[in-house]
């Protein structure tokens, strides 16, 4: 049983790479699997923890929060309510089979705590609990916790003049739509959009990695030439700050940053866009390395099929696993640890799946509460309190996946991230954290339990 | 288990009310829709590519996979001419968040653009059917190899390459060995450790046969030395610079042969064993993805990398972490094709704990050979563009030498830095034998 460590992470987003973080930390052999590039690329890069409490449908709804939103006092629980200003004040709404409930405050501290000290200087926000709010590629604004530094200058809260640029030929980002959207929605600066060419002729549908190099090695003097075609839209608006679409350099996205602003004579800043999303690439690469530091073995390429266990218990009916089996090609490998941790998503990320008949979790089988019939899993409305959007595994207090009559199905397996139900992570803004937080409790306890 | 194996286990009825209604008429043989509306356009693939990554004007994976396929539901429209600039490194599959089989897609395009779009008679075809036939050329060569070796480094045979045959003439051709692994293994006669447990079959592809011997040579004795019956059964080309080239008829008889041999190997209990990474990857995902010859799927379920092999059955990692060794330090690169097989860092993670050589990884980035790709004339440039990187890092990284498990990344490092390269037997043999 040559491959062989104290704790193996199954997964390799945010959830996993916290959970194979925290379990090294406790001095634990560690390795994470994932079966494809990490979903980071996939992600805007803003690490929400909590953004709004939506009103659940289910008779379970949440209570008011004391003084916690935006100035809208006790009028916070209904899915139209505004955003939360402070999201530690807002956890304790929330319904207790919740993972941020499961875990506790401390313990999302803690995880955000692990991320500032290893987000460094790519991040800011920690200086408040706070929300922040951020101005998304759609106009819309968005509260979240902890948000690039390459965004930071962009934030709603400031009452400077923004221009915002976008670039002909890139679809993802309509700087005048966005800016009107922005109008829209009530922020307290003056916001205009351009759309202009990019210095260099690209193909029509170039990819964001392409701009962003074409920055990073100046190529063709294409700052300074950016710079010129942009002055006078910047002195007729007489914004005091300008956003990009996030394509500001791969590699030296600071230089870039400060090469535009020193040449523009004012701040610059990236707003955050869909897939493939630089911000989220330069996470991916921070959290990567971090992992590396830590001494984590990891294994990239092959995805996690099913395990092998051993009843240790016949009365208690209590499971071991003793190793998981990873998919090499068509041969099926045994990986063996001594705690598991299952951080593979939810139903995007295919941590969670569905046939016509049910919903489950396929790598352990874990028991995924959901109503036999199909129809009721969605609503007709397309913003409804879906209850797909909450469907995932059951944790029992230290995050064990459990049956369905609550006892924890396995021993030494936790879970960690998307495949855990109970969040709405779309409606709640709360992804990113969730991940954090749960994938810092199941990485230390597995640590700890070796 | 990409959907495109199988297109009917996506949409198996799963009550009586439901009738799945087969939008496109009859079925072609190799039906792809499936992965391709598992698609959602992330550009993910594209962002990976190296070849785009250099070339502005390749339309990337998205384009040559799922577009194409859409493209192509209309008549008269053919294969878009870019797909012989897909270099086949595979690395769009690893991207993909949907598993969409892009290389199959791409492999199939590349398939149908030769056969019904590629002038049999133009310098391409005949250039492209002589690299990616390589093995043949080699049998014949290796024959009187220090004449082979000493014609090919003339100027006058380089100039006729670029000319005639628009193979370039910046590279200097491998040297055939002055014995083969195959005749060395005759000589030898055979095995030298017997085992009714322990046998593997050795798939050693062309280049080590005709080329680089002491790889298989170390090979054969780190297996011996854990106890393994080595059998190394005829062979023929693996196929992968076959299907790059799109030869997929040259492919399919080279596979053939392989699967026959090796599945009745596989029947007498043999695991199937290859030192090359893109080798391993014919075996186990193109096979399976392009062919369904009797025995194809024993074969790809059979079939490992040699340090996996190891590191699965034995304690290997112990083992070395036992020994010394005095060894040059070593900048490693991991080839593409190990990637897909979640084998791009066991190299360093094994020889973290060997005592007496430093092994570094130089990131990420592609060679930008690929195989018969970087011979090319035309491809030469973008070639050399895309493997910049690797050829940065590698000056950077402490090691003098460098280390890699694929045949043509180690040419392209060596080119790129003239460093000398080795294989991870060649460390294991001096490590423990």
């Amino acid at each position: 049983m040559p491959i062989r460590e104290d704790v193996l992470v199954v997964g390799g987003g945010m959830a996993g790479a916290t959970a194979a973080l925290s379990a090294a930390r406790t001095g634990a052999s560690v390795r994470l699997v994932s079966y494809r590039k990490p979903t980071f690329r996939q992600a805007s890069g803003l690490v929400d923890l909590l953004g709004y409490v939506p009103e659940r449908t289910d008779g379970d709804t949440s209570g008011d929060v004391e003084g916690g939103t935006d100035g809208s006092g006790s009028d916070t629980g209904g899915r139209s309510s505004g955003p939360v200003a402070n999201p530690y004040d807002a956890l304790s709404v929330l319904p207790d089979d919740h993972p941020y409930s499961v875990v506790g405050d401390d313990a999302v501290r803690e995880a955000f705590d692990l991320f500032d000290e290893v987000a460094g200087d790519l991040y800011v926000g920690s200086h408040t609990d706070a929300n922040a709010l951020l101005p998304t590629h759609g106009g819309t604004v968005k509260p979240t916790a902890r948000y690039p530094v390459s965004a930071a200058a962009g934030v709603a809260s400031d009452d400077r003049s923004m221009l915002l640029v976008g670039f002909e030929g890139l679809t993802d980002f309509d700087a005048p739509l966005a800016a009107q959207h922005l109008r829209a929605a009530g922020v307290p600066f003056d916001v205009e959009g351009v759309q202009v060419r990019f210095p260099i002729r690209f193909r029509a549908d170039a990819k964001v990695t392409r701009y962003a190099r074409a920055l990073d090695r100046d190529e063709e003097a294409a700052r300074r030439r950016l710079v010129s075609r942009l002055e006078d839209h910047v002195e007729s608006s007489g914004a005091e700050r300008v956003g990009f679409p996030a394509l500001l350099g791969d590699e030296q996205p600071a230089t870039v940053r400060e090469d535009l602003a020193d040449r523009l004579g004012v701040d610059v800043f990236e707003v955050p866009m869909g897939p493939p999303s630089l911000p989220g690439m330069r996470l991916e690469d921070r959290l990567y390395a971090a992992l590396d530091e830590a001494g984590v073995r990891m294994t990239t390429g092959n995805p996690v099929v099913d395990y092998e266990g051993e009843e240790t218990d016949e009365d208690a009916g209590s499971v071991r696993i003793n190793a998981v089996l990873v998919d090499h090609k068509n041969n099926r490998v045994p990986y063996h640890a001594e705690q598991f941790v299952l951080a593979t998503g939810g139903l995007v990320g295919k941590g969670i799946t569905s046939s016509r008949e049910r919903v489950m979790e396929p790598v352990f089988d874990c028991y995924v509460p959901h109503s036999e019939d199909r129809y009721d899993w969605s609503r007709a409305d397309a913003f409804g309190d879906h209850p797909f959007a909450r469907f995932g595994v059951v944790p029992d207090g230290e995050l064990r996946p459990t049956t369905a009559d609550g006892e924890a199905q396995f021993e030494n397996l936790r879970a960690a991230g998307g495949v855990l139900g109970g969040a709405d992570f779309a409606a709640e803004k709360s992804g990113s954290g969730v991940s954090l937080a749960t994938g810092h409790v199941a990485g230390r306890t597995a640590g700890e339990s070796v | 288990m990409s959907d495109a194996h199988d297109p009917a286990s996506t949409s198996t009825p799963a009550d009586d009310e439901f009738e799945p209604v087969d939008v496109f008429g009859e079925a072609e043989e190799m039906d792809l829709r499936p992965g391709a509306d598992n698609c959602y356009k992330c550009t993910s693939c594209d962002t990976s590519c190296p070849v785009a990554e250099v070339d502005d004007d390749f339309p990337g994976p998205k384009f040559q996979g799922p577009e194409q396929w859409r493209l192509k539901r209309k008549e008269d429209e053919g294969v878009d001419d870019s797909i012989m600039s897909c270099s086949n490194c595979m690395r769009c599959d690893n991207a993909c968040p949907s598993s969409v089989p892009l290389s199959q897609m791409h492999n199939t395009a590349r398939g149908e653009y030769v056969d019904e779009q590629m002038d049999k008679l133009s310098r391409e075809y005949i250039r492209n059917r002589i690299l990616s036939n390589y093995g043949l050329l080699a049998r014949l060569g290796s024959k009187v190899p220090r004449l082979t070796n000493f014609a090919m480094s003339l100027g006058v045979t380089k100039k006729f390459n670029e000319k005639v045959l628009g193979i370039t003439s910046e590279r200097e051709f491998p040297a055939f060995a002055e014995q083969t692994f195959r005749s060395w293994w005759d000589e030898r006669g055979g095995a030298k450790v017997e085992s009714e447990e322990k046998r593997v079959a050795y798939f050693h592809g062309d280049y080590s046969n005709f080329n680089t011997p002491e790889v298989a040579k170390a090979m054969v004795r780190v297996f011996e030395s854990f106890g393994y019956e080595i059998i190394v059964p005829e062979q023929r080309c693996s196929g992968t610079p076959m299907f790059a080239n799109g030869m997929l008829d040259d492919a399919r008889r080279a596979a053939k042969f392989n699967v026959r041999t090796f599945s009745d190997l596989v029947d007498d209990g043999y695991d199937i064993i290859c030192t090359c990474t893109s080798c391993s990857m014919a075996l186990r995902q193109e096979y399976p993805e392009l062919f369904d010859f009797e025995g194809t799927a024993e074969v790809a379920a059979s079939t490992y990398e040699a340090v996996e092999y190891l590191r699965i059955y034995e304690d290997l990692q112990g083992a070395v972490a036992e020994s010394d060794v005095e060894y040059p330090d070593l900048a490693y690169h991991a080839p593409c094709h190990a990637r897909n097989q979640g084998l791009d860092r066991q190299a360093v993670e094994l020889f973290r704990d060997l005592d007496g050589v430093e092994v570094e990884d130089v990131g990420e980035s592609c060679s930008g050979i690929s195989g018969t790709y970087g011979w090319k004339e035309e491809k030469y440039d973008t070639s050399m563009k895309i493997g910049e990187e690797m050829f940065e890092h590698m000056e950077h990284a402490s090691g003098s030498d460098g280390m890699t498990e694929c045949p043509t990344c180690a040419m392209q490092m060596e080119h790129g830095t003239g460093y000398e390269i080795h294989h991870p037997m060649q460390l294991l043999e001096k490590a423990l034998v």
